[in-house]
């Protein structure tokens, strides 16, 4: 059996990532030309590593599904980015963007990657700013910060709404100037199917050619996976249309072990679901609980009232409305982190005080306008004003925004060790793809930090210290029987597919799994519901590969062959899900298990058993996979319970 | 609501297009243009025929996969959206929409409404960034900029590459997309060292791709989905020209 070592070095926390880089093996600029390095992916973390290698003279091969690299889903991040700046001198510092990103993650991280996070983050905003990152100013030419949840102070810096636009932009420019220079070859519209393994080690990725079809082999001394969470399982969810989680799947099928899978966010402010045609939710960012405030009302006549339409919000009286989060937790109020922020919607919304259909709460900016101006909330939000204006047809500036809670982002994910290389040697795993940062719950701003970390300041060296090694491994050709092997497989497992024309369409099949899994494996969990969860996907599994009808061909562009092995995987991820969730019997972060609440509703952690990261070794489809523990060890911080009232 | 739908299909690059007329009925108002077009093509697979290929992917206006010309107009008839936030409240019902592929010489065809952008991504590969490595910059607030200044560069920089402006003008210019970046560095001090040189491999790279000259027409201003000015254009010729001059 495997056994897990996060390969942590020795010494103080402070000290571990400088001892790290003072003792680790570097690769001579001589040797970096013979070497190629795969990057699936060219969202932050991919594009940032991409660029990054490239610079330092790797041969680099990035691959994306999309058209361009530059529309990788991390564009759509809204808010920010966190740093320990201290620039607003508001008390902050890398300890405690580290203590914050540990408690607001439910103590479920890995404590010496945290810190290094935090160490890094400072560089992470000035390599943006030399890039030409247009980060939001003050009058006096310096850099602008805001709050968002979970955090004490001010340390997000942001680009308008559209903050992970732009430091998109600013890693897809750094690696398309090293396309120019030829160290970074690109593959658009060509997404992976399989990982190569060769003599143990990872070798190479099989890819199709999304435009045309083509199966291609490519060969890597080392391959990194790049590719995101895997929250569109849920079909509803603010992910892309085209993000999935095949990639993990598939690494995770060769021997990668993927951690606490089900450890996923649920953001509490997302445009609410309006009809059964919808494809995806609408986020809207974190931000926004700057200056809007949250709210249901507190009598149920008046409930009634409003989804009658005999009633408008503004109607009713101040005493009669509910700012539930500023009651439940006076100390951080509407900033509270996004799991507390969700169940708290969603509890209000049980009791039946919910707006709109009933699953909606208010987010109401009247307070700030009168008290800052309109034009002030404009320049800060105009373009989510916007946006929510285009969809909802309703103008924000005059009656309170409706939101409730949607899957948003994945803290679970490959497990890596301190080196990001996950059980596969010479396989990495960087951004949202891997699990180590976040524990049970992300804080906000907090992933673009993280994409940009691993991709710009940590892969680039921790790579080096495998590569190293890896000097005298001459490029290899893609006629090896273990090429030749891993594609036949890719290729039976097309024809496979298209052979199936069953009776329902990819999306329907789908639809009825995202929905299984929201109500079964959501936002509160529970034993019997979980149990129900694995056997219902085990035999969804099967009527998939039974039902699923795909049109088209294998030659050509496919969209529906695409989806249909994306959901494939999605349903088998469903399934390991609902495991993960069903052996941890605590709720912490975005994993709430009713049976395990305290008499007010709040999350009941269990450390004394829980307190490690669940880890999973694949044993074959249907099987029950094995799981290994990584005992958590927190050195400089005393675990405490989460406390965001006082 | 009940709309008559005219949408242009062509197998790949090479075949030879056509329109072929579809009705779709019972669609809600707030239905998205692109989910409107997602039940006509579960409609289709029903009927074991071929979907519909688009591009898509973020469906929040952001990521720039939406190329579709709607009733004659890139991204369709509202304003300052891309395909994915149009709603079909926007439309009467009854209406005939007629949904083609963006088009240019430089955007070929790949399949039905899919088209090859990959032109900008050369044009960004020419000279779009700002020559940093990775480290070794100085502390981000040892660089002020003017806040009005930061501004502008941030109304440029919105561009999210759909290639509306392309589509919009009859010269199939990337006047706008190419505007928008040597503008955003322009802007910002961090940009100035390198600025002659961008402008021109740009621009050289932007006319060796086949993307034709900009009369002043401001087709792509109105249909930008990001409303960005052509006083960016403005800024890229006295860029160039500076450029050419100095």
């Amino acid at each position: 059996m495997t056994k897990l070592n996060a390969r942590i070095p020795e010494g103080p926390l402070a000290e571990k990532w400088t001892n790290y880089k003072a003792g680790q093996k570097l690769v001579n600029p001589a040797n970096k030309r013979k070497l190629d390095i795969i990057v699936v992916g060219t969202g932050l973390a991919g594009a940032s590593a991409a660029a990054s290698l490239g610079e330092l003279g790797f041969n680099v091969k990035a691959f994306c599904y999309q058209d361009s690299p530059r529309r990788a889903h991390s564009i759509a991040a809204q808010g920010g980015i966190n740093a320990a700046k201290n620039y607003p001198n508001d008390g902050d510092s890398v300890h405690r963007l580290f203590y914050d990103t540990i408690k607001g993650g439910d103590y479920r991280s890995r404590e010496a990657n945290v810190y290094r996070l935090a160490e890094v983050s400072g560089s992470i905003i000035d390599q943006c700013v030399a890039q030409g990152v247009p980060f939001a100013r003050e009058y006096g030419g310096l850099l602008d910060n805001r709050s968002f949840g979970g955090a004490q102070v001010s340390r997000t810096f942001y680009a308008r709404g559209q903050t992970g636009q732009q430091l998109l932009l600013g890693a897809y420019s750094a690696m398309m100037r090293q396309v120019n220079t030829g160290m970074v070859k690109l593959y658009p519209r060509t997404e992976m199917l399989d990982i190569v393994i060769v003599d143990g080690k990872a070798r190479g990725i099989i890819t199709r050619n999304l435009a045309t079809g083509k199966i291609e082999r490519h060969f890597g001394h080392a391959v990194v996976i790049a590719t995101g969470g895997y929250g569109r399982a849920f079909f509803l969810s603010t992910n892309a249309m085209g993000s999935n989680g095949s990639a993990s799947w598939q690494v995770y099928k060769k021997g990668a072990f993927f951690a606490n899978p089900s450890f996923v966010q649920i953001h509490p402010t997302c445009i609410p679901v309006h009809g059964d045609y919808q494809s995806k939710l609408t986020l809207m960012s974190e931000s926004l609980r700057n200056d809007g405030r949250i709210w249901v009302p507190k009598k149920k006549e008046d409930v009634e009232a409003l989804r009658s339409g005999r009633i408008k919000p503004k109607d009713i009286a101040e005493d009669d409305r509910d700012y539930y989060l500023e009651r439940r937790y006076p100390a951080f109020g509407n900033l509270v982190p996004r799991d507390v922020a969700s169940r708290a919607a969603k509890e209000r919304c049980d009791e039946g005080f919910g707006v709109g259909s009933g699953l909606a709460v208010y987010l109401d900016f009247a307070e700030s306008i009168e008290r800052l101006g309109k034009h002030v909330i404009e320049e800060r939000y105009g373009n989510l004003f916007q946006m929510y204006e285009k969809i909802v047809d309703d103008n924000p500036y005059e009656t309170p925004m409706m939101i409730y809670p949607a899957i948003h982002y994945c803290m679970g994910g490959t497990w890596v060790d301190y080196e990001l290389m996950t059980t596969i040697p010479g396989l990495f795993s960087i951004g949202e793809c891997n699990f180590s940062d976040h524990g049970a719950n992300r804080l906000g701003a907090s992933a673009l930090m993280q994409g940009l970390a691993d991709g710009y300041f940590i892969l680039p060296y921790t790579i080096q210290n495998y590569l190293a090694a890896e000097i005298l491994t001459p490029r290899m050709p893609t006629s090896l029987p273990e090429f030749v092997e891993t594609e036949d497989r890719i290729r039976e497992r097309l024809n496979r597919l298209m052979q199936i024309k069953g009776s329902q369409s990819v999306d329907q099949i789908h639809r009825k799994f995202g929905l299984l899994l929201w109500e079964l494996v959501g936002m509160a969990r529970n034993r019997k519901g979980l149990e129900k969860a694995i056997r219902e996907f085990a035999s969804l599994r099967e009527e998939f590969w039974r039902e699923a009808r795909i049109t088209g061909g294998l030659d050509e562009m496919n969209p529906e062959l695409e989806e249909a092995s994306r959901v494939a995987d999605f349903i088998e991820t469903g399934e390991l899900m609902a495991r993960d969730a069903l052996q941890r019997e605590e709720s912490c972060g975005g994993h709430f298990r009713e049976e395990y609440q305290t008499p007010e509703g709040e999350a009941n952690r269990n450390d004394e058993k829980f307190m490690f990261v669940g880890a999973w070794e694949y044993t074959g489809t249907g099987q029950e996979p094995v799981l290994h523990k990584e005992t958590l060890n927190y050195e400089s911080i005393k675990v405490q319970t989460r406390n965001y009232k006082i | 609501m009940d709309f008559t739908l005219k949408i242009w299909r062509q197998e790949n690059a090479t075949a030879k297009g056509r329109f072929e007329t579809y009705p779709v009925s019972g669609i809600s108002a707030d239905c998205s243009f692109l989910e409107m077009l997602d039940i006509l093509n579960q409609r289709l697979i029903n009927k074991f025929e071929k979907p519909v290929c688009f591009d898509h992917d973020c469906r929040e206006g952001i990521c720039g996969a939406c190329s579709l010309y709607i009733n004659g107009r890139p991204h369709g008839p509202d304003s300052a959206v891309t395909a994915c936030q149009l709603h079909m409240r926007k439309f009467k019902d009854g209406d005939t929409i007629t949904v083609e592929p963006w088009r240019a010489k430089p955007f070929p065809v790949i399949k039905d409404l899919v088209v090859d952008r990959s032109a900008f991504d050369k044009i960004i590969a020419a000279g779009g960034y700002i020559s940093v490595n990775t480290g070794g910059v100085p502390d981000a607030n040892t660089i002020p900029v003017r806040r009005a200044d930061a501004e502008i560069a941030m109304d440029a920089a919105a561009c999210i590459g759909c290639g509306a402006c392309v589509a919009a003008c009859k010269n199939a210019s990337a006047m706008l997309f190419v505007a928008a970046k040597v503008s955003q560095f322009s802007m910002l001090p961090q940009g100035r060292p390198e600025a002659k040189e961008r402008v021109l491999k740009m621009v050289a790279k932007m006319d060796e791709l086949g993307f034709g000259n900009c009369t002043n027409t401001g087709a792509c201003e109105a249909e930008c989905p990001k409303q960005i000015s052509i006083s960016h254009i403005a800024r890229l010729n006295r860029e160039y020209l500076s450029a050419k001059i100095l």
